[in-house]
C-alpha cells in the first residue's frame, strides 16, 4: 500500500560538495514495510522552480525508530532546495513506490554502485545481510572527493573502490577493478544502480559470464505511480512504466 | 447542508469535480490516496482503436509551473479496454467517460461504437486535442470542418453522453465549439495541453524526444478560464473547464467564468489526493459565502464596472 506521509527532518548530513544525507522521521506512526530498490515522490518545500515531486530511492531504513533516510545528490533547482533544507523541516513524500530489488538465488552477490546509485544499495545490503547473505559493494565514483561515507557500507561487508581519476582505489571505472577482470567470476548475482551506460556495460557483462544482473533505473517521471506514462523504457513488452514495473528490472528484460 | 451536485447533460455528478484524462489512469492508480467514488466523475486514459505504443523516452519535461508532455496516447486499445480494463472500472459509483481518439474518422467511430455497448460508461470525452500523435488527433479540433465532420459521425453511433474535447491550439476556439455544439455535441472540455517545446542549453538538443509536447499545470490556467469564460458565453450545452487547476480557489473561478464542472489534471501528480482537498474546499467556500447549491456559482462571474 502506497502512502502520503509528513516527515521531519532530523538531520541534514553534508557528505561532500554534491552529497546530502537527510534523515526523516515519519510522523503518521508506524512506517509502511520496505523492499530495497523502492523510491518515495519527494515533494520539494518552498521552491517553485520546482513544480513537480523528485524521485528519490529508498537509502536507509530503521523501522524501530521511523526513520527513513535519502541521500540527495545537488543536480539541480530541485535538489539543490532538498540539501538546503535545514533540521526541523517538514517534508511531503508519496511512498513506498515501485518493484524494488528481489532476493538472489544465489548468496554469492556484488552490489555495483555508480554516482548517485550507490544510494539503494545500502538498505539493500542491509536486506541481503539480514537474509544471511554477505554483501559485497563495487562503487565507482568520479574523484575521491565525489565519494559518500562508505562507514555504513563497511559495517555490511567488504567495500571496493574504483575512481576514473585514481584518487582513490583503482583507477578507472567500476568495469576495471580487478574483481570484474577475472575469467572467473566469483559472484552469480549483480545489483546495480548508477548511470545507464555503466549498467549497460554491466548488463553485457553479466550475459557474457551467464550471471543474474538486476538494474535500477532512474528515468524522468512525473506521477511516480503508472498514471502519467512518462517515465517509459523500452521492455520485451514494449514500452513499461519505470516507476511501477520497475524502477528494479533484470537487465535481461530490458531492450538494451 | 450544500449542494455539490451538478447535471452535465444527462449526466448526474454528485460534485463538480472530475480527473482528466490522462493524469488518473484507469483510476485503480490512486485507490491507495482516495476513494474514487466521492468524486463528480472520472475520464480514463485516452483510448484508440488499436493499441499504441506512444512516443519514446524522453516524454515527459518539468517547466515552470508546469509540465510538457510527449506520451502520445500509449494505450491497450479498445478491445484490450473492454475485456481488461473495463470489468474493473464497473464498481465505480461515479460517473466514468472513456477518452476516444483516433487517427481517421473510421477509428473514431469504430471505438465509440464499441464503447457504446458498455452499460457502466455514461460518456465519453472525444479527444480531438492531442498535440502528441502525428496524424489526426489535434488536426481534427483545429478547424470548424473537421471538428464537425468527426462529431457529426461519431454522434450517428455514440448514443450516450457525447462530450468533445477541445484544443487552445487554435485561433478562435469559440467558433470550434459552436461548431460541434451544432453537430450534436451534449458537452463541451477545455482546454487539452498547449503545444511547447523545452530545449536543454547545455547539450543543445530538444528535452522530447518528439521536440514539441503539451503544456499542462498552474502554468497555463490563466489562458485555459479566459477560454473557459469566452466558450461558455458562447454555446448553451454545458462546458467542462480544467487547465492548471490545483486548489478549490482555482476551481471556483471556472466555475465562476462558466464552467458546470471542471476536470483536475496534472495537480494529480503533485498531490494523488488532490481532488478530495478540492471538493472539501468547494464545500468549505459554500458554507462560507452561505450559498445553497454550487449550480449557482455557474456563470456568476461579475465584469460590471
Amino acid at each position: 500500500m502506497k502512502h502520503i506521509h509528513n516527515f521531519t527532518i532530523s538531520s541534514n548530513e553534508r557528505q561532500n560538495e554534491e552529497f546530502v544525507v537527510l534523515t526523516l522521521n515519519c510522523e503518521a506512526g508506524e512506517l509502511p514495510a520496505m523492499v530495497p530498490g523502492q523510491f518515495a515522490e519527494v515533494r520539494v518545500p518552498n521552491e517553485p522552480a520546482a513544480y513537480l515531486r523528485r524521485p528519490l530511492s529508498i537509502h536507509d531504513v530503521d523501522y524501530q525508530k521511523r526513520q527513513i533516510k535519502l541521500l540527495v545528490q545537488e543536480v539541480g533547482k530541485g535538489t539543490r532546495a532538498l540539501c538546503a533544507l535545514p533540521v526541523g523541516s517538514i517534508v511531503n513524500l508519496v511512498y513506498p513506490l515501485g518493484k524494488g530489488y528481489s532476493l538472489p538465488e544465489s548468496k554469492e552477490v556484488l552490489l555495483i554502485g555508480g554516482g548517485c546509485g550507490v544510494a539503494p544499495l545500502l538498505f539493500l545490503g542491509r536486506y541481503l545481510k539480514s537474509h544471511s547473505i554477505k554483501p559485497r559493494f563495487l562503487i565507482g565514483t568520479r574523484t575521491a572527493s565525489s565519494l559518500v561515507s562508505i562507514d555504513a557500507y563497511r559495517e555490511l561487508g567488504e567495500v571496493m573502490i574504483t575512481t576514473e581519476d585514481g584518487t582513490a582505489g583503482t583507477k578507472g571505472y567500476v568495469i576495471h577493478h580487478p574483481v570484474m577482470r577475472t575469467e572467473t567470476p566469483d559472484f552469480k548475482q549483480i545489483y546495480t544502480c548508477g548511470p545507464e551506460p555503466m549498467m549497460r556495460i554491466l548488463a553485457k557483462y553479466a550475459n557474457k559470464y551467464n550471471i543474474s544482473c538486476q538494474v535500477s533505473l532512474e528515468n524522468h517521471m512525473a506521477c511516480g505511480i503508472g498514471a502519467c506514462l512518462c517515465c517509459v523504457t523500452k521492455t520485451q513488452d514494449g514500452h513499461k512504466c519505470v516507476c511501477t514495473e520497475g524502477p528494479v528490472f533484470d537487465s535481461k528484460y530490458l531492450q538494451w | 447542508m450544500v449542494d455539490l451536485s451538478v447535471k452535465i447533460g444527462a449526466l448526474q455528478l454528485k460534485n463538480p469535480v472530475m480527473t482528466a484524462s490522462g493524469t488518473f489512469g484507469y483510476g485503480r492508480e490512486y485507490e491507495d490516496f482516495i476513494d474514487i467514488n466521492e468524486l463528480g466523475g472520472i475520464v480514463v486514459k485516452g483510448t484508440t482503436r488499436e493499441a499504441k505504443q506512444g512516443n519514446d523516452y524522453p516524454r515527459m519535461a518539468e517547466t515552470a509551473m508546469g509540465m510538457l508532455n510527449a506520451v502520445g496516447l500509449q494505450n491497450v486499445g479498445v478491445d484490450s479496454f473492454i475485456k481488461d480494463i473495463y470489468p474493473g472500472l464497473t464498481k465505480y459509483q461515479t460517473n466514468v467517460l472513456v477518452n476516444v481518439s483516433g487517427s481517421t474518422i473510421e477509428d473514431y467511430i469504430e471505438t465509440a461504437s464499441k464503447i457504446n455497448e458498455l452499460e457502466a460508461i455514461p460518456g465519453i470525452e472525444l479527444n480531438i486535442s492531442c498535440p502528441n500523435v502525428k496524424e489526426g488527433g489535434m488536426a481534427f479540433g483545429v478547424s470548424c470542418q473537421s471538428a464537425e465532420a468527426v462529431t457529426l459521425a461519431v454522434r450517428k453511433v455514440y448514443k450516450k453522453h457525447l462530450m468533445v474535447k477541445l484544443s487552445p491550439n487554435v485561433t478562435d476556439i469559440v467558433e470550434i465549439a459552436k461548431a460541434v455544439e451544432g453537430s450534436g455535441a451534449d458537452s463541451v472540455s477545455l482546454i487539452n495541453t498547449l503545444l511547447g517545446m523545452a530545449i536543454d542549453s547545455h547539450s543543445r538538443r530538444a528535452v522530447l524526444s518528439t521536440v514539441t509536447g503539451g503544456l499542462s499545470g498552474p502554468a497555463v490556467k490563466p489562458i485555459a478560464l479566459r477560454m473557459v469564460w469566452q466558450v461558455a458565453k458562447g454555446v448553451k450545452i454545458p462546458v467542462i473547464g480544467m487547465g492548471g487547476i490545483s486548489s478549490a480557489e482555482d476551481a471556483i473561478e471556472f466555475l465562476l467564468a462558466g464552467a458546470n464542472a471542471v476536470q483536475i489534471g496534472t495537480a494529480n501528480f503533485v498531490d494523488p489526493a488532490v481532488t478530495i482537498k478540492v471538493i472539501e474546499g468547494i464545500k468549505r467556500y459554500l458554507n462560507l459565502h452561505k450559498i445553497e447549491s454550487v449550480g449557482e456559482l455557474v456563470g456568476a462571474l461579475s465584469v460590471e464596472k
